[in-house]
């Protein structure tokens, strides 16, 4: 080879690189852009929230967090989630194996009607309540007759909530299960187990943290739920309020650092859903691996 | 426990899976339900389970009808093709399942079932694999597993889903034979389904060949290699040759050759089915009527040599010779020789129009 050959080639080899690796200036790149992103719109709020909810001292944090009305949004904003949460993961896991484990006429509607919530405004579905149960609703008079009140009080708030957290736990399992198939259970069935045999002994452990993880988010949107619950509360203080609209009561009336105390339980609410919610992903990641590597 | 199945029918949607066939399989027997994909094998297989239901017929154990029952009722050990075992229990709480849910009248002692599913993993040779789980262990060792775990409730019968499909060869051949000899130790009826024909013959006390639904015929091993009673299958286990042939008194002729056939053969168009066994190379037409061939190739690596020889109009025949035989002839590329069936079989075309 000439001279200008084997300088070309030492150029071309100076570098040996793989082909299928990015230069690290994009890497790094890349992984800024991300963490930027990242501290601007999750890190810098949740600093804000906590620092103005101990802006005004430690003593008026403790008085706005048990001022009567905080703490009656607190338990209501408990028992929507306490009522919420089990019958919404009950039904998911219905809803979860019929849809994976059989066919039957009103499937895919029924696999519909499980995203609606998703896919229509919260507010929306709040003011469907209204119309359905409202004094000048459908069910109005009759309600009304019976002395049943839904909309402006308790029910109301537990049905909007139910409703726009009913996918949580059905669209999480549904793939899962879909993905596992029906054999492990046809095989419990032909040793001898009985249908409840076989859903708690292969059925739910199966599924454990895909279930878990639907739980996680399920609760932290029942506590956090705000444009349903808004339209269908009728924002009666002390009794109709859960703790987001409490939230806002309080910022309208220019109780900042009470807004932001109260606003700062919720903020600590995401913050342990996320962990939990990272936990979870991790044991399952980790099984989903070794059932892969096997 | 003797099983039969009378007249099973099942369709899904528009496809029939399986079309009026009945089985009977007998007390200790081992049988293998042998076909292509849907033929109706595992269907079949699942409806004498109880994992499935069929449209009409009836499925017996022992004369009585257990058609009614379900899948928990019938005592039947299911091993399924890719072996289903519960992905978080070990291996050792995947043996004794069966056991543990059992009616708490019936249900052993703790310790009973302990010592049962220990007895058992060393009757599939994996004691001291009890600790670990599904995903820890190889395919053939999960295979075992999953028949152990059938065993563990003490089944009638055993019935396998393509045990061995999704194994390498190797470790197939093992298990085939394993299996032969843990059959004939607890001398359990058996029935398994398979494509895999060299499977079915090898292991089987009677193949059962399924195609469309329908069984196309049931005898041991020799008989349906040897005397396949349809054309489908002489053509589905192993490998044929098939000349188009005029049959007229006896005799059938085929490109100008002329060969023996039997006597009741009909006369008209068929198709003579020789195995490349028989089919007999020479080097002189010593009698008139052999067919002239052209040697193609010959494969000398393996049990028998194989010679792939092309006729006059182009058709490629196989056929197998011994050794010694192959030695003998010492045939070259190129060459003209002649061939000859020693046996046949004469099936005929079915017209449709």
């Amino acid at each position: 080879m000439s001279e200008s050959d084997w300088t070309l080639q030492s150029m071309i080899s100076a570098s040996p690189r793989h082909a299928a690796e990015d230069p690290p200036w994009a890497r790094r790149t890349l992984t800024a852009v991300a963490l930027v992103f990242l501290a601007l719109f999750l890190g810098l709020p949740l600093l804000v929230v906590f620092a103005h909810a101990l802006s005004a001292g430690l003593d008026s944090f403790g008085n706005a967090v048990s001022d009567p009305a905080a703490l009656s949004a607190i338990r209501l904003t408990l028992l929507v989630a306490a009522i919420s949460v089990p019958l919404n993961a009950v039904f998911g896991v219905s809803a979860a194996w019929c849809i994976a484990k059989f066919d039957f006429p009103g499937k895919r509607l029924l696999i519909t009607a499980i995203d609606l919530p998703f896919a229509v405004s919260p507010v929306v579905s709040g003011l469907v309540f209204v119309l359905l149960f409202g004094a000048q609703g459908l069910l109005g008079p009759w309600l009304q007759d019976h002395g049943i009140r839904i909309i402006f009080a308790v029910p109301g708030i537990v049905l909007a909530t139910l409703f726009i957290t009913f996918p949580f736990v059905a669209r999480e399992l549904i793939p899962l299960m879909q993905e596992q198939g029906p054999e492990e259970e046809q095989a419990a069935l032909s040793l001898g187990a009985s249908g409840w045999q076989m859903f708690w002994r292969v059925t739910l452990p199966n599924v454990r943290f895909g279930l878990l993880y639907g739980i996680v988010l399920l609760n932290a949107r029942a506590m956090g739920e705000f444009g349903a619950v808004s339209v269908v509360s009728g924002h009666i203080r002390g009794r109709t309020n859960t703790m987001p609209l409490h939230v806002e009561i309080l910022y309208n009336e220019y109780q900042t650092a009470a807004a932001f105390a109260v606003a700062s339980l919720l903020a600590l609410l995401a913050l342990v859903t996320l962990c939990l919610k990272h936990f979870l992903e991790w044991r399952m990641g980790r099984r989903q691996g070794a059932a892969d590597a096997a | 426990m003797s099983i039969e199945a009378r007249s099973i029918a099942k369709r899904f949607g528009s496809f029939t899976a399986l079309d009026d066939t009945s089985l009977s399989v007998k007390e200790g027997e081992l049988v293998a339900l042998l076909g292509p994909s849907g033929s109706g094998k595992t269907t079949l297989l699942r409806i004498i389970a109880g994992l499935d239901f069929a449209d009409t017929g009836s499925v017996h154990f022992d004369g009585e009808d257990a058609t009614e029952r379900s899948a928990r009722e019938r005592r039947v050990g299911f091993v399924f093709q890719h072996y289903a075992l519960f992905r978080h229990m070990s291996v050792f709480e995947n043996v004794a399942f069966g056991l543990r849910v059992l009616p708490w009248r019936r249900r052993p002692a703790r310790t009973v079932i302990a010592a049962r599913v220990h007895e058992l993993l060393r009757l599939v040779q994996l004691d001291g694999m009890a600790q670990r789980l599904p995903s820890q262990l190889s395919g053939g060792q999960r295979q075992r597993v999953a028949l152990a775990r059938a065993l563990a409730v003490q089944p009638r019968v055993l019935l396998l889903d393509e045990p061995f499909g999704a194994l390498d060869a190797r470790v197939r051949r093992q298990l085939r034979r394993w299996l032969r000899s843990l059959h004939d130790e607890l001398g359990m009826t058996t029935v398994f389904v398979t494509h895999d024909q060299e499977e079915a013959l090898e292991l089987a006390d009677r193949v059962v060949v399924m195609n469309q639904g329908r069984i196309e015929q049931a005898g041991r091993p020799e008989e349906v290699y040897h005397s396949p009673a349809t054309r489908f299958v002489a053509e589905f286990l192993g490998d044929v040759n098939v000349f188009h042939a005029r049959v007229e008194g006896g005799e059938a002729r085929v490109e100008g050759a002329r060969f023996e056939v039997a006597r009741e053969a009909e006369d008209g168009h068929a198709l003579l089915y020789v195995r490349p066994h028989l089919l007999e190379i020479v080097r002189d037409a010593a009698t008139a009527g052999m067919l002239p061939v052209r040697v193609e190739r010959v494969l000398a690596a393996g049990p028998t040599v194989k010679v792939e020889l092309l006729t006059a109009s182009g058709e490629l025949l196989q056929a197998d010779l011994t050794q010694e035989k192959a030695r003998e002839l010492q045939l070259e590329k190129g060459e003209q020789v002649f061939v000859r069936p020693r046996e046949n079989q004469v099936f005929y075309e079915d017209y449709t129009i």
